[in-house]
């Protein structure tokens, strides 16, 4: 059971893997690349890996769905267009959604049915999350830290490369608005008629 | 093993990484203005750090941080090396950052920042901390790519080196998955007692692959002329230097300790990219006009025969690549501080005509440039010719004749480029005024030519010596 399991899901990513860079459309790629993130989520499941497979979703679907609004914002993608075909891709998407659906359920069957093998998961503590954090931060104390620095350098290159300060920008200034007097702004004249100021 | 004897054992990068996270608040709090004293403070730090690296190769090898880190003599001598001349980059960049408008405190650190990732790379005991330093190496240089980025040429140069390096990195990552996969273990040590598998032979190559464009060596070079050209000189004079001998050094220190049993596999395949690297560094240099680029080409050309050391392996090719990288990467500091000293009328001009009878303008630098060439050509008294006899020595001792013969060749085909750029300095009718050099600019070209000749020339044996640890035993 876990060998066809691994081999539906293997063949999904693989598949949707191929499809993201064969589609011409960038949002159909995104979404194809939701797919294989998906189904290797489900590889790691098989295997034991809940938390990794859990944080494939929630970080890697979440990150999608940024790039997703960056490729639209980027690319200027007619979404008036895109919607006309709505009900032309319902098929198609509905199969998708069944195809995701189907995989959660294969998913669910193989660990139910998963035979005892020699592979621990999470040796030496209870659960993925303990072991992971156990190694996390003793022996690869370093690692993690270096990847710390990485991407305090990702976003110093980021701010370098695009912060600008631009000159005359009016900022609130809120004592000095507080502090403002009555004399400071309102000046009374006595205009007369037919004179002007 | 206490934590406390692991940071003391990393004790140079420890010290770059505290110094630029403090120096990141300061210049936050501070603004650009500090970038000045950054500047100047970086440099100071990068110079301690190379002194505390060149202390790790007096001591004995050790491992830190469960085997992530290891020092070596090998890797330790070339760390001390990468600091010393990226202090020496960080010293000379100063006029020029200020004229071009990259006077901002991000800088100095991006330089700190890039030489911390080359000496983690260099220190790794592992793959997951090689590729953690080539990612803080790599991510650093892009943005130091693109630093001007109200340029055209700079923000290009800094697009293309970040989608050609995130490729190569990804063949690293990728070969590295599979050693994994096959050998059961990051570890340098375990990988290297792992039983022969086709596998590993596999993501072998893709490392070498990955490694290969870390170090500019063909077929793998193509973003290097690019990048080059567009990047900022001072920047420029960096990447040429540092992260060069890092690559290098990182490449064979691989090969050596995690693959070294396999070294009938890869050797082939070194020496193959070495020929590659040197002809193309020696025919595509030859019409090239603009300097930068001319010096990516020869930069090329020079990884080339560095490489022929690793193709020699470790028995013969431990002490010939450093002494090589040694001598090259201090003569092109002082090139690239020549390239900086061409300006003219406040702008840049970096075409070879624009050095055109610069022998009568200012003499001091002319013959400055004319030994500092010479000795990247390779010229009998210059130090440059003791590199390139160390490792044609050890390709011979290998038993790598056709190599060598390619190497020789390159040489000769590399002279003509080399001797446009005398002939220009000699030879031709001065052109306007070049602008003054900057102080520090001075300083380096004139620090750098006295250490390519005589000092290194005179003390070559001690440098050998110095070296040849490996073959020592």
């Amino acid at each position: 059971m876990q060998l066809i399991a691994f081999y539906i899901l293997s063949t999904v990513v693989l598949l949707s893997a191929f499809l993201v860079i064969a589609a011409r459309n960038p949002v159909h790629s995104v979404l194809w690349l939701i797919s294989a993130f998906f189904a290797s989520s489900g590889l790691l499941v098989l295997i034991g890996a809940e938390f990794l497979a859990m944080l494939l979703v929630v970080v890697y679907v979440g990150a999608v769905a940024v790039l997703f609004l960056f490729v639209v914002m980027m690319l200027d993608v007619d979404f008036v267009e895109l919607k006309q075909g709505f009900l032309n891709y319902l098929p198609a998407g509905a199969l998708i959604a069944l195809a995701l659906l189907a995989e959660i359920g294969v998913v669910a069957a193989a660990t139910a049915a998963r035979e005892a093998s020699g592979f621990d998961p999470s040796p030496g503590a209870d659960t993925n999350a303990e072991a992971l954090s156990r190694v996390l931060y003793t022996d690869n104390l370093m690692l993690f830290q270096l990847a710390g620095l990485i991407l305090l350098v990702a976003m110093m290159g980021a701010i370098v490369l695009t912060l600008r300060k631009r000159p005359g920008v009016r900022r609130q200034n809120i004592s000095e608005q507080t502090n403002r007097r009555r004399e400071d702004a309102v000046q009374l004249k006595d205009v007369r008629p037919g004179q002007g100021i | 093993m206490t934590l406390i004897s692991d940071l003391q054992i990393a004790a140079p990068e420890i010290l770059l990484s505290g110094f630029a996270l403090v120096a990141l608040l300061v210049g936050a709090f501070a603004g650009d203005g500090s970038s000045r004293f950054l500047r100047a403070f970086s440099t100071v730090v990068l110079a301690l750090a190379s002194l505390l690296a060149f202390r790790q190769v007096a001591l004995p090898p050790e491992a830190a941080f469960g085997g992530l880190y290891q020092t070596s003599e090998f890797t330790s001598f070339a760390k001390g090396v990468v600091y010393a001349i990226g202090a020496g980059a960080l010293f000379m960049s100063g006029g020029a950052v200020r004229r071009d408008g990259m006077e901002r405190y991000e800088f100095p650190l991006l330089m700190i920042f890039a030489s911390f990732g080359a000496g983690v790379m260099l220190s790794a005991g592992d793959l997951m901390s090689l590729y953690m330093g080539v990612e803080c190496l790599s991510l650093s240089s892009y943005v130091l790519a693109a630093f001007l980025r109200d340029d055209l040429r700079s923000s290009e140069a800094g697009l293309k080196y970040f989608v050609l390096g995130a490729l190569a990195s990804g063949l690293l990552l990728y070969g590295a998955s599979l050693v994994y996969g096959f050998a059961g273990s990051t570890r340098f040590d375990q990988i290297a007692d792992a039983p022969y598998s086709i596998g590993l032979v596999f993501g072998l190559v893709l490392m070498i692959c990955g490694l290969a464009f870390k170090a500019s060596a063909a077929p793998f070079h193509i973003w290097t002329p690019d990048v080059y050209e567009g990047g900022p000189s001072p920047v420029v004079a960096f990447f040429a230097t540092a992260p060069k001998i890092a690559a290098v050094v990182v490449f064979a220190n691989v090969l050596f300790s995690a693959f070294g049993v396999m070294e009938d596999q890869w050797a082939l395949i070194v020496a193959v990219l070495a020929a590659a690297s040197m002809l193309i560094g020696a025919f595509g240099a030859l019409n090239q006009n603009n300097i930068k680029r001319l010096l990516a080409y020869s930069s090329i050309g020079n990884v080339g025969f560095a490489l022929i050391g690793v193709a020699a392996g470790e028995t013969f090719g431990t002490s010939s690549i450093l002494v090589y990288m040694t001598i090259y990467v201090v003569a092109t500091l002082g090139l690239f501080g020549g390239v900086l000293a061409m300006r003219r009328d406040g702008k840049n001009v970096e075409l070879i005509s624009d050095l055109n009878g610069l022998s009568r303008m200012k003499p001091a630098l002319a013959i400055a440039l004319t030994a500092l060439v010479f000795s990247v050509a390779g010229i009998p008294p210059l130090a440059g010719f003791f590199g390139k006899l160390m490792v044609f020595r050890a390709g011979l001792q290998a038993d790598l004749l056709w190599l060598v013969i390619v190497g020789v060749i390159s040489s000769v085909v590399s002279l003509g480029y080399y001797l446009r750029i005398i002939w220009a300095i000699w030879g031709k009718e001065p052109a306007a005024a070049l602008d003054p050099v900057d102080f520090g600019v001075g300083v380096t070209v004139v620090a750098s030519t006295v250490i390519t000749f005589p000092v290194l020339v005179i003390w070559i044996g001690g440098l050998i010596n110095a070296t040849s640890f490996a073959a020592a035993g």
